[in-house]
């Protein structure tokens, strides 16, 4: 199971180290160190490492490395999920998560792995209950218990601890009862030169913000639940009535959970909301290079394109860049290469557009590769996979509760090929 | 506020202010400095001074100071054992606290602290907690009992939290079952041999039900569990995975791979008709595709997964091409693994696809990237024959940007193209030699050389092209070398006119210059050839070459079929079983996949139940009772034979009367694999070599001549031979099989062996050994295996043997324990030779020595048994032994039964008498009273006998020859195999025997320092003599140098001879 964590910041300090079994020795991180040497980027840097007598799992999030060291053989996913979680839980009760943060809540931070891990094995990962055992620090709380002297640990077993709903807490109560549902869909597509669809998925997930007192028992439906073939659950999803009558039936959490996520697969078409339009050419001769882009909305049934962002890796030759857009900003970094243009709505009758020259390093010759474009949006009140919510119904409580949908599409990893 | 300021008290005089903050009367003063101590412990700072102070702090009932004393407790309590002792208190009073979180906190905090002498403090609580009434505190005490373990297994196991821990498994609460299982689960790793988790369908059914109750990590652990589990049918096991496939939607990747593992395994069971099998085929592909969508690590995890799942089942992903395309911002170790999982799938269909963006790929800034996918390009040319021509345009699209690496892979993988159609596209070599300046890298030079080499005949200045690569001949690497001197040679025997003096400096080059051996060698092969026999030279240089797989990096079979067990963990990862890598996998049992019920590819009825695990698991090496019966059935006889059992014999011993024996059937005799040999009987392997050589001359004249008259008689057409057996299963030996038998053909022993390479590897330079063994065997030549063993070959190898091996008592006594050796590895295995193989020629004894000899032969070193169902005549039956080298030395009938007396000999110089009683009367009926030690008895197994023989056979056992054993423990003595098939015959009596008027006797001749074998057990079956005792001086000047004849020495015999 799970020995330690050591936490990593970008400069290859081990900041935070937490051990659940006997003690191991941060000097077994140098082995990372190694690997992330070797690796150009820190991304690049391989999630399983093994060393001659532990093997290092890592992520890498927010800029910081969370390694775990493992003894013997554990599924690496198991680990890495966990780590996953970890990162998800401070970020859950810090805001963010950061070197900084972390730093300024070391006790806390330790409290939580304590409550997380037993021995290696997961023991409390649900954020509820964790909240209900450790408090989150916040001003107020700081305030009272310098003042009171009371604690931000919490001296009650958590009640869901071992229910049989362990993800929702008894005793819930709130004066306004409201339930939202945000249907949320990123296409990840792989556009060719020729601005045809090499590969068009859709990933998408309905985040729930439920806050209703009491015990609610939900039902959710859909207009169109056939477009669901591969869904992974929120453990509160009840299994067979998905599969017999394809309804979502759940005691919700309390808070914020995603209640599901869903991917639709390269199978069906995919509607693929924007196009862009390019022109860049790098030529033998000389040291400037043309470079031309317009994007423009294609099928976004009738709504706005908004939030477009526009960037791209230029070629190692590319000396510096002069554009102009015709709407939006744009920054082109000589030292990273990149380019980036903020472009902002996107308006059908006048297309956004970036034109402009490439000033090359002299007397190499062009560079091999063409510059990928990648492309960020996103369309409110538009489920691009056509999703739609049929009617929720709450059973189990006597209250009214307020209701609301939203749906949205986002670019996710939209890369269009020059 | 925040916890930062606890890093900024980090001046001179530190640990002593916190030392008077920790003994503060405030309780806020007291917390604050623990967070402080706690603060600097995270950052990896001693703060093991504080330990009293810390400690001080612990009887309180601020839950939040409690959790944080035990932080710091858990971290040092190692570092400080005496002061931890001061701790266990606390922990006592707090288990038995009203509130389960503090009796929770206090059984899991006790665990963590590594301190032996605590641990037994522990037992009394962490029982209590493991009954108690809360189920969050049975959870927590449960993987307590997992820590204890690692701490003081010894105090676990005597405790019996173990069974504690068991009873668990069917605790109330899913959380707890999940628990319980995962501490199992992981004491059980570092015992692989106890069975922990012993699972039952019972116990099934309870993980299957909690499966769906508890928490995503505890899913983990039950499914991990589950995948070990063996179902007893294809029923169980569909029913199984009707229940576990709910769980590939769950959103915890881990849960879902682990899933896929279960399915993967018990899907093994289930036949391809089933409808199931084809949606459960259907169900398995979107959660993988989903998994691609999650964090780079974990799609990198999933990717290596999928690989092997690709191999194992193509069918499951085949459609899914386009979810493994590469993304430009992937980081590079999922770009490499999802290219490595496009050239798997590719196929006609897709084939178009993946070569458009493979070329892209091939454009890419990454080095190691854009390499790969050149390289996968070629792949695809050799896996898809269609795609070839396109793919080598592409290549050659490639080739023209003069990106240097770029071109450098192209020509490795175009060379692979020309091995795979050769005579296709040698048009692009002109394209290819303009590139020769730019190749800088070995493996590109040598590829480019050995087109060269290979085409010469179609290039016009080839010789132009490899003199210029001669020039920094020893400037190059040992590949680019090797690959030089083939070329050159190549072209030399294409145009022999104008390359002479070019061959000439190559083969001086190499020959001369150099220091390579292997080079040295290769140039001297090709000058002989070439100077002896230019046309041989042709033929062994310009052969036709095998041709190339299609796929390469395939996993062998065998390792896939156990990776695939191991889907989800490190090994899927490394693609390596866990034994080749895990620290500490203390003998990990290897997994198999459960076989399958209807064949796959015979399509056999469903409901057929699959043979169990187990025996796939091991393939046997020594065969089983079933196998030898049926070997030895193998020859005329329908019904089987029972194992013989052990019988009384009452045979009289009157006039003997001495007929040759032999005549025309063989009778073959199996002793080899029978299991009976397992018995720990201990056998003298009295080496002949002790002879003195003068004595064994003139005897073996001697008897020749006595019975010339019946060695005319039967023709000796050697000795049964068993049907070759698998020895060394190729799972066991990196795809080596190797399966075998022994024989004796005029008087030489061999072990006749077929080695099939089942790998994807060529396997060269094999080599046997052999363990010391009881007899001495030996290989008389070392392992000729003349030509390298392709993937999917066999090679039938006969190897001589002697017997004048080193001598070491084996048990069983005929166990051989071989080392086979090849350029993989070595490998070892043991095998049970039949001991007819070490019966000598001439084992005939003369009459009167035999008589003299049979009274002497004490009754404990009798043995008999009975043959039933044999349906031969005495001289049938004599000839056939004697075809074993087992002589009929006289023959008489006594009321109407014939009686034969048989003498053989062993390679050693011991000697078996045997009497054999033929009863006519009632033919299905066979009774072979045998006083004889049971291992032989097991040759005496005379499968086609149809007479019905009641033979009794006596033991002579030479002690003169007992010098040469001197230092061998228990040497001697005859056991019986405590579980002889019993088939009916009549029980070993010996005392009924005894008081026979005129019974047979084993004798053995008494040795000159004590009485050899002393009675031990004369009542029921097993026959035992007890070991030699050896004698004092061996004699090593009078050691022959072979097993010769073997005179008796004793005065009284000499005087009967």
């Amino acid at each position: 199971m799970i020995h330690s964590l050591f936490l990593i910041n970008a400069s290859g300090d081990i900041f935070l180290e937490k051990h659940w079994k006997s003690v191991v020795s941060r000097s077994v991180c140098d082995y990372f160190f190694e690997a992330q040497e070797r690796a150009s980027e820190a991304e690049n840097v391989p999630p399983v490492i093994p060393t001659p007598h532990h093997y290092l799992l890592s992520v890498y999030r927010h800029k910081i490395f969370f390694v775990a060291v493992i003894q013997s053989e554990v599924p690496p996913l198991f680990v890495i999920e966990f780590l996953h979680r970890v990162v998800d839980t401070f970020q859950d009760y810090f805001g963010v998560c950061s070197e900084v943060m972390i730093k300024d809540n070391v006790v806390v931070v330790y409290e939580v792995l304590e409550e997380m891990l037993d021995n290696g094995f997961p023991l409390a990962t649900e954020s509820n209950i964790l909240k209900e055992l450790i408090k989150p620090p916040t001003i107020l709380r700081t305030v009272v218990n310098t003042i009171t002297g009371s604690t931000n640990v919490g001296d009650q077993l958590p009640t869901g601890q071992l229910s049989v709903v362990p993800w929702r807490r008894t005793g819930v109560k709130y004066t306004n009862n409201e339930a939202y549902f945000d249907v949320i869909e990123e296409i990840d597509a792989i556009i060719d030169k020729s601005g045809s669809t090499i590969t068009a998925e859709i990933q998408g997930v309905i985040d729930a913000c439920v806050k209703l007192t009491g015990m609610p028992d939900l039902t959710l439906s859909f207009m169109n639940p056939r477009l669901l073939d591969d869904v992974s659950f929120h453990p509160c999803v009840r299994f067979k009535r998905w599969e017999s009558e394809r309804i979502l039936s759940f005691i919700p959490p309390d808070g914020n959970f995603r209640l599901l996520s869903y991917h639709v697969s390269a199978q069906n078409l995919v509607a693929i909301p924007v196009y862009i339009k390019h022109n860049i050419s790098f030529r033998d001769s000389s040291s400037l290079g043309r470079f031309e882009i317009t994007v423009g909305p294609k099928q976004t049934m009738g709504k706005t394109v908004e939030g477009v962002m526009v960037s791209s890796q230029m070629p190692k030759g590319v000396l510096n860049m002069t554009l102009t857009p015709s709407q939006g900003t744009h920054v082109f970094d000589p030292v990273t290469k990149l380019l980036s243009w903020d472009v902002g709505k996107i308006n059908p009758q006048k297309l956004p557009s970036l034109k402009g020259s490439v000033s090359l390093q002299a007397g190499t010759s062009k560079p091999d590769e063409n510059p990928t474009i990648n492309l960020q949006f996103k369309i409110q009140q538009l489920a691009i996979s056509g999703l739609k919510v049929n009617r929720l119904d709450m059973y189990g409580e006597k209250y009214k509760p307020f209701k609301g949908i939203k749906y949205m599409t986002k670019a996710g990893k939209f890369q269009v090929r020059t | 506020m925040t916890d930062s300021k606890y890093f900024t008290t980090t001046k001179k005089g530190e640990i002593f202010e916190l030392k008077a903050e920790l003994n503060s009367d405030k309780k806020e003063k007291k917390k604050e400095a623990v967070k402080k101590v706690i603060a600097s412990m995270t950052v990896g700072k001693d703060v093991s001074a504080l330990f009293p102070d810390v400690v001080n702090c612990m009887q309180t009932d601020n839950l939040e100071l409690k959790k944080l004393v035990y932080l710091y407790l858990m971290n040092y309590a190692k570092s400080q054992p005496d002061m931890a002792i001061m701790a266990v208190n606390t922990f006592v009073k707090d288990c038995e606290d009203p509130n389960p979180l503090i009796r929770a906190l206090a059984v899991r905090t006790m665990g963590c602290i590594r301190v032996d002498k605590i641990t037994e403090y522990l037992c009394e609580p962490l029982r209590k907690c493991l009954k108690d009434e809360d189920p969050y505190v049975r959870k927590t005490a449960a993987v307590c009992v997992a820590k204890l373990h690692d701490i003081n297994a010894q105090l676990v196991e005597d405790q019996g939290f173990l069974d504690t821990l068991k009873d668990l498994i069917s605790d109330s609460n899913p959380m707890v079952v999940a628990n319980a299982v995962a501490a199992l689960s992981e004491i059980a790793e570092s015992h692989p041999s106890s069975n922990l988790l012993d699972l039952n369908p019972q116990s099934i059914n309870k993980l299957l039900t909690a499966l769906n109750e508890c928490t995503e990590w505890g899913q983990i652990f039950i499914l991990d569990c589950l995948a070990n589990y063996m179902p007893k049918d294809d029923r169980e096991a569909q029913s199984i995975c009707e229940r576990v496939t709910p769980r590939l939607s769950h959103a915890n990747s881990a849960v879902v791979l682990s899933a896929v593992k279960v399915l993967m395994k018990f899907m093994e069971m289930l036949s391809k008709d089933l409808d199931y099998y084809g949606t459960l085929l259907k169900k398995l592909a979107p959660p993988l595709v989903t998994l691609l969508s999650a964090e780079p690590e974990l799609q990198y995890v999933a990717l290596r997964n999928i690989n092997l799942i690709v191999q194992k089942r193509p069918e499951i992903l085949k459609h899914e091409m386009k979810v493994f395309f590469v993304k430009y911002n992937d980081p590079i170790y999922v770009k490499l693994e999802k290219l490595d999982i496009m050239i798997r799938l590719a196929s006609q269909a897709n084939i178009a696809q993946v070569l458009a963006e493979l070329k892209e790929y091939a454009t890419e800034v990454d080095v190691d990237f854009v390499r790969k996918a050149v390289r996968a390009i070629g792949r695809c040319a050799i896996k898809v024959e269609q795609s070839a021509e396109r793919c080598v345009s592409t290549l050659l699209d490639l080739i023209q940007t003069k990106v240097n690496y770029v071109v450098q892979e192209a020509i490795v993988v175009i060379k692979d193209i020309f091995r795979k159609y050769p005579n296709k596209y040698e048009s692009v070599i002109a394209t290819l030699c303009e590139n020769l300046d730019s190749l800088d890298e070995p493996e590109a030079r040598a590829a480019m050389i050995w087109i060269v080499g290979e085409y010469a005949e179609r290039i016009d200045n080839a010789d132009e092209l490899l003199e210029s690569f001669l020039e920094g001949f020893h400037d190059e690497s040992t590949q680019v070398q090797l690959q030089l001197l083939t070329a050159i040679v190549k072209l030399f025997l294409k145009k022999p006119t104008e390359t002479q003096e070019l061959v000439q400096q190559v083969l001086s080059l190499a020959t001369q210059d150099s220091d390579n051996p292997d080079l040295r060698d290769r140039g001297y092969i090709y000058w002989r050839l070439l100077s002896t026999d230019p046309v041989a030279a042709k033929e062994v240089v310009l052969a036709e070459k095998p041709l190339i797989s299609e796929e390469t990096d395939l996993i062998e079979p065998t390792l896939l079929d156990e990776l695939i067990c191991y889907i989800g963990t490190l090994a899927s990862v490394y693609h390596k079983p866990p034994s080749a890598f895990v620290e500490g996998s203390r003998g990990v049992v290897h997994k198999s996949l459960p076989p399958r019920t209807g064949s796959s590819e015979s399509a056999e009825s469903p409901d057929a139940a699959p043979s169990g695990g187990q025996a796939a698991e091991q393939p046997a090496v020594i065969p089983t009772q079933g196998d030898l019966l049926g070997d030895l059935l193998n020859l005329d006889l329908g019904p089987p034979v029972g194992g013989p059992p052990i019988a009384t014999s009452s045979v009289q011993m009157g006039a003997v009367d001495l007929l040759g024996g032999g005549l025309d059937s063989l009778l073959r005799s199996d002793v080899g694999g029978s299991p009976a040999m397992g018995s720990g009987s201990g056998f003298a392997p009295a080496p002949s070599t002790a002879m003195p050589a003068n004595l064994g001359a003139p005897l073996s004249s001697g008897l020749g001549d006595l019975f010339d008259l019946t060695s005319g008689v039967g023709t000796l057409s050697g000795s049964y031979v068993a049907p070759k057996t698998v020895w060394l299963p190729a799972m066991k030996a990196k795809g080596l099989e190797i399966s075998g038998t022994f024989s004796r053909q005029v008087g030489s022993i061999s072990m006749d062996l077929v080695l099939t390479n089942k790998a994807l590897q060529v396997m060269s330079d094999f080599a046997i050994q052999f363990n010391r063994n009881s007899f001495g065997l030996a290989p008389a030549a070392p392992l000729q295996v003349h030509a390298p063993l392709a993937p999917n070959q066999s090679v039938e190898i006969s190897l001589p043997l002697n017997t004048v091996g080193s001598v070491m008592k084996m048990d069983p006594l005929n166990n051989l324990q071989v080392a086979v050796k090849n350029n993989i590895d070595v490998f070892y295995f043991s095998t049970l030779y039949p001991l007819h193989i070490l019966f000598v020629e001439d084992g005939k004894m003369e009459r009167q020595m035999f008589l003299a000899t049979w009274k002497d032969i004490p009754n404990e070193n009798e043995a008999q048994f009975q043959i039933k169902d044999c349906s031969l005549n005495a001289d049938a039956v004599s000839s056939k032994l004697q075809g074993s080298n087992i002589f009929t030395i006289a023959k008489r009938n006594v009321e109407g039964q014939d009686m034969l007396y048989q003498s053989l000999k062993l390679t050693n110089g011991i000697w078996v008498l045997a009497e054999l009683r033929i009863q006519p009367s009632n033919p299905s009926f066979t009774p072979v009273p045998v006083p004889f030690p049971t291992f032989l008895a097991a040759s005496f197994l005379w499968v086609g006998m149809s007479c019905v023989a009641l033979t009794h056979l006596s033991v002579y056992l030479r002690t003169c020859c007992l010098p040469a054993l001197a230092g061998l423990p228990a040497v001697a003595g005859f056991g019986v195999v405590p579980e002889m098939p019993s088939t009916g015959g009549v029980p070993v009596h010996l005392p009924s025997l005894r008081n026979h008027p005129e019974e047979l006797r084993c004798c053995c001749s008494p040795s000159s320092s004590s009485s050899p074998f002393p009675p031990k057990e004369a009542g029921a079956g097993p026959v035992c003599m007890s070991p030699f005792l050896p004698a004092k001086e061996p004699a090593p000047g009078n050691v022959p140098p072979a097993p010769g004849p073997w005179k008796p020495v004793l005065p009284s015999l000499v005087g009967l001879g």
